[in-house]
Formats: C-alpha cells, structure tokens, sequence
C-alpha cells in the first residue's frame, strides 16, 4: 500500500540537551489508521506537531505523498495534512458552525470568506460527527465530548490525506468514543489516513490497523496491533505491569492495568 | 430601480418570522446606521438646519459647486465648511477606533485590549503636548502626534524583542510599560508648561476634539481610515483563525507572527492618525466590540463591519452630545467616560457577550 506520510530520525528537543523525540520513524500508508502509544510527556503531541508540519523537527525529514513536508507552502499544506488539538476553551463564543468552518481556511483564496460550497461541506462534517442539533449553539456552553466532536468535524471539514487526532476520545463517554472512532474507521476506508494519539490500548485493538509504541522519546515497538499491544511491550513502556485478557470463545481481547501484587479480589 | 422593486415584492412577514433573515436584517440595517444619523446630526446645532436641505446642500457639494453660475446658501456653506469636516471627522475617527480595538481583542484573544495597548495613544498625547508647549502651528502637533504615536509603539515592539521568544503577551506588558513612560513624560510637559496659555491646550487636546477639524484635516484621515478599514474587512476571516490561537491558525496555513505583525501595524497607523486629529479618545476601542459582540455574535466576518458602523455611530453621537448640549464645547473623552462606562456594564449585564 502506498504510504502517505513517513517520517524518517525525526529529533527535537525544547531545550537543549532535553530530548524529546529521539530517531522517531515511522510510515502511514494510505487508509490506515495508526494509534501512538506512549506515557504522558513521552513526545506524542510534539510528533504529531511535527508530522502536521507545525513544528519543524532539528534532525530527520517528515515526507507528505513522497515531498518533503517542510517545502510545501503552508496553506497548501494544510490541505492535505490536519492536527486536531486536544479540547481547549476558546476566549470567544463561536458557534459549532462557525469552529468547524474555520477548517475551511486553507481551502478559501487570500482574503476570501467561505462561500455556499463550504457550508456544504461544513454542514456534511457536523452531520458526520452526529451534532447536527447543535450547529447554531455556542462552543463555549457545549459539554468537553461535544466539544472534542466540533474539533473533529473541523477536521473533516479541512478535507486534508491524513488527519492527525491528540487524544480525541480522552474526554468522550464510551458511546461517543464509538462515535468518533467508527467515523474516523469508515473515512480512513474512504480516503483519509488518520495518526491518532491515545492512552487507551483497547481502542487500539479495536480501531488500530497499526500501532506505534513510544516511550521516553523513542519508538520502541511498531507493527500490527495483535503483534505490539502484548503484555511484554505495554508493560515496559508504561512502566507498571498491564495484562492482556484473551477470551477465544467470544473473540475478545482487552488490556487491563494491574493492582500492585493483587491480580484478582 | 430593480432592488427597489425586488424590495417591495418580498413577502416581508414570513421573512421576518425566520431568526436568520430577522438577523439578516438587522445587521445589514446597523451597517447602514451612520448615513442617516450623519445626515440628522449635520442638520443639529446653533443653528438647525432641517435634513431635507442637508441632502440638498450635499448633492449641490456633489455635483453643482464647480459650476460657475452656483450660488452658495448659508445652508450649503454652513454644511460643507464647517459641519461635514467635523462630522465626517468623527466617523472616520470612530470607525478607526472602534475596528482596531476589535481587531486587537481578537489578535491578543483578550476581550479586555485595544490599541493602547501598545501605547500609540500615549506617545500621540506626548507628541502633541510637546508641540503645545511651544505653541506649534496645530498642523505640525497632528504630525508631532503621528509620530510619536508610532514611536511609542515601535519603541514596545523593539524592546520585547529584547526578552527571547517574546510572545505577545510579553509585547502588550512592554506596551503598557512604555505607555505609562510616555504618559510621565506628558506630565512632565504639563508641570513645566505655562499654566495660563499651553497648559490648558495640553489638557484639553488630551481629553480630545474634534472642534478644531477643518477640511484640510479630512483628506490625510480619509485616506488612511478607509485603506485600514479595508484592510480589516480584507482579514476579517483570518482574524477568526487566529482567535483561536498560534498552534491552531498554523494547522490551518495561516502563518499567525506575519499576519498578527501586519494586523499590529495597520492599527497602529490607524489609530495615530485618528487620535492626531481628534486628541485622546479613551473607550472607543473597548466599548464597541463589545456592544457589536452582543449585537452580531463573536464572528468576525459580521463582528468587523458591524464595529466600524457601530464605533462610527457611537462617536458621531458623543460629538453631537459635546458640541450641542451646552453652549460651550465639551471635551469627547469626558462623555466616552460617562457614556462608555454605564453602556459597558449594562452589556456585560446582558448573557450575549460573546466571550468567556
């Protein structure tokens, strides 16, 4: 399969002689989702920063569809690769429609303003997330789940190849964690290749085609989610002891954290 | 003729009964405010004049004045030499004013900014105090307070670049600190000037007027204010972009330091040019994108425009108030005050605001 976006001995550091990432590679190809793995401050935000072209590494090269990412104009740029920040609160009280249509940005001419067709598209993006009854409601007065929806829906509406998603269901109930997730698998069937960060290995399992594991600023495991997501490599990485619960009969597999010494009360 | 008819063929109940056109409507009714308040306001004053003949002495000014056989009125002289000057003065300086702050709330993502920030108006109120003092041509203090407008905020945007990845924050506390240094240096000015001759024409220029504007003040404050003004609806999506902040108008392609820069600039520019004719006018820039925000939403695609209507409105309505309520002239930033202060707080009173 064709790879949409590589990275190759990628290396940053906010101050000097503070690594953060250190010699990350890693390949997306196209209609893929890939879940990054990893401990907080592991360097997940910074490489997705990085594989959004925001941030520009100190070693290594990020390729978009086989150009280098840091030679493409920005607003092109933009067209085909976006990042969906964590949920944050915005100073103004912006309507769900007019967040998602910000989206649009890259898309309209110099000094131009969205027109009929990226209502459209903005309109289809808010429906996708299933917030269509909230469209006209401020940001501001929306639940974090709702909040994290509106972000991904401007995600869509940017119609980028790969969207890059930080920690998207870290603040969504179980059934909006659906929601999102099966959104983002039938879209990376169609057309978009998603990176998406989580603390959550079991979604993993279920939505991940690959899975990449960091810890420390490095990648220490990468490949499909049944030959990464063992007990060996999520232990070592997160530093505790995870167990990996297989049940054969109903074909179920699920990560579980482990209480210190006591498994089972 | 065709819109006047599309006009009246529209079946305007049903229209009305739906939230958007009703919303639809009214923004377009608040852009379209100032004309007929300027054309009522001309006609106010010692001597009034009904807005019939307003009209008639504007389209005369228009189209007959060149003609070798017009014969100018009381009204028409009236009008053009002594009224539109002042009137088109303080909508021009209220638009400025009232844009820039909103341009600036949006840039800073802090609803609690405008221009001064940076201190233009401080460094403009030197520029003219130092002129005063020395009884300079009023000419030469509008360009002294130009300058040093410009001054003052060059001066905060060099010296945070002094302080190592200086965010803007960094610049606005600069900005505050180097207003406050100009702000000294005024009073510094006041307390060696003559107390019966430049004092009183330093304190008076640094509550601001707009009685001394003349025609020959029009041409340089026109050309400036509409350029920004156009400038500012040019960028009035992106300012919505970046509102959201740096890291998110980068993922969008915005390139946020450039933008911010050249935003940062054309409202300086403004802003100086508007306060060298009109002295210090405090409020303006707070006040309107507040009220317009509660008004047209927080967009700025409707926000901008709806500020340089409403700031026009609002200073057109102070100077009309300082130039007619009492026989002599009343300083404009002794009625932004009173005016400003309670209309802020019935806005902030009202839930709409717009912001967190």
């Amino acid at each position: 399969m064709a790879i949409v976006l590589k990275a190759e001995g990628l290396r940053y550091s906010y101050v000097p002689g503070q690594v953060v990432l250190d010699d990350v590679s890693l390949a997306v190809p196209a209609h893929t989702v890939l879940y990054l793995l990893g401990h907080n401050g592991c360097g997940k935000t910074t490489l997705l920063e990085i594989l959004s072209g925001v941030r520009t590494p100190q070693a290594g090269e990020v390729w978009l569809n086989g150009e280098r990412l840091r030679n493409i104009p920005a607003h092109r740029r933009a067209r085909r690769v976006g990042l969906v920040p964590q949920v944050h609160t915005p100073v103004f009280a912006y309507t769900v429609r007019e967040v998602v249509m910000m989206g649009r940005t890259p898309h309209l001419p110099l000094l131009g303003t969205p027109g009929r067709h990226d209502r459209e598209i903005v309109e289809q993006a808010i429906e996708q997330v299933g917030l269509s009854a909230l469209i006209d409601r401020p940001y501001t007065e929306l639940s974090g789940g709702e909040r994290q929806l509106t972000l991904i829906a401007r995600g869509l509406a940017q119609q980028t190849d790969v969207l890059l998603l930080d920690e998207p269901t870290a603040h969504l109930d179980p059934r909006n964690q659906q929601v999102v997730l099966e959104t983002v698998a039938a879209l990376a069937q169609e057309r978009v290749a998603f990176v998406i960060s989580s603390h959550n290995p079991n979604s993993a399992l279920l939505y991940a085609h690959q899975v990449v594991v960091m810890k420390e600023g490095r990648v220490i495991a990468g490949g499909k989610p049944l030959e990464v997501l063992t007990e060996e490599t999520l232990s070592h990485s997160y530093g505790m002891t995870m167990d990996v619960v297989v049940d054969g009969a109903r074909g179920i597999r699920a990560v579980m954290p482990r209480r210190n010494g006591i498994f089972w009360r | 003729m065709q819109v006047m008819q599309r006009i009246l063929t529209i079946r305007w109940v049903p229209v009305l009964r739906q939230r958007e056109s009703r919303q639809r409507l009214f923004y377009w009714l608040l852009l379209a405010l100032p004309l007929p308040l300027a054309i009522y306001a001309i006609g106010i004053g010692r001597y009034e004049i009904p807005p019939d003949q307003v009209v008639q002495a504007l389209s005369d000014y228009a189209l007959h004045s060149r003609q070798a056989d017009f014969a100018p009125t009381v009204e028409y002289n009236l009008v053009t030499r002594i009224r539109l000057p002042r009137i088109a003065a303080a909508l021009l300086v209220g638009a400025s004013l009232g844009v820039t702050g909103a341009a600036f709330q949006g840039i800073f993502r802090n609803p609690l900014v405008d221009t001064n920030i940076l201190g233009v108006t401080s460094g403009a109120g030197f520029g003219a105090a130092l002129m005063l003092l020395i009884n300079a041509d009023p000419f030469v203090v509008r360009v002294s307070a130009f300058a040093f407008g410009l001054v003052a905020v060059l001066a905060a945007f060099f010296v945070s670049r002094l302080y190592y990845s200086a965010p803007l924050i960094v610049l606005a506390l600069v900005g505050i600190l180097i207003g406050s240094f100009f702000n000294s240096l005024t009073s510094l000015l006041k307390y060696v000037a003559d107390p019966l001759d430049s004092l009183p024409a330093i304190t008076y220029w640094l509550l601001g007027s707009l009685a001394a504007v003349t025609r020959r003040d029009i041409p340089a404050l026109a050309l400036v204010t509409l350029a920004g003004l156009l400038f500012m609806i040019g960028v009035r999506w992106r300012l919505n972009v970046l509102s959201l902040g740096d890291a998110e108008a980068r993922t969008l392609g915005l390139n946020p330091a450039r933008l911010k820069l050249m935003i940062i600039v054309v409202s300086t520019v403004m802003t100086a040019m508007a306060v060298s004719v009109s002295g210090v006018i405090g409020w303006v820039g707070l006040v309107i994108p507040h009220a317009a925000r509660t008004l047209v939403g927080p967009d700025h695609r409707r926000l901008i425009p709806a500020t340089i209507a409403l700031g026009a409105v609002f200073l057109l309505l102070i100077d009309t108030m300082a130039r007619t309520l009492w026989a002599g002239e009343v300083p404009l930033g002794v009625f932004t005050g009173i005016v400003g202060v309670p209309l802020l707080l019935v806005i902030l009173r009202v839930n709409k605001t717009g912001w967190q």
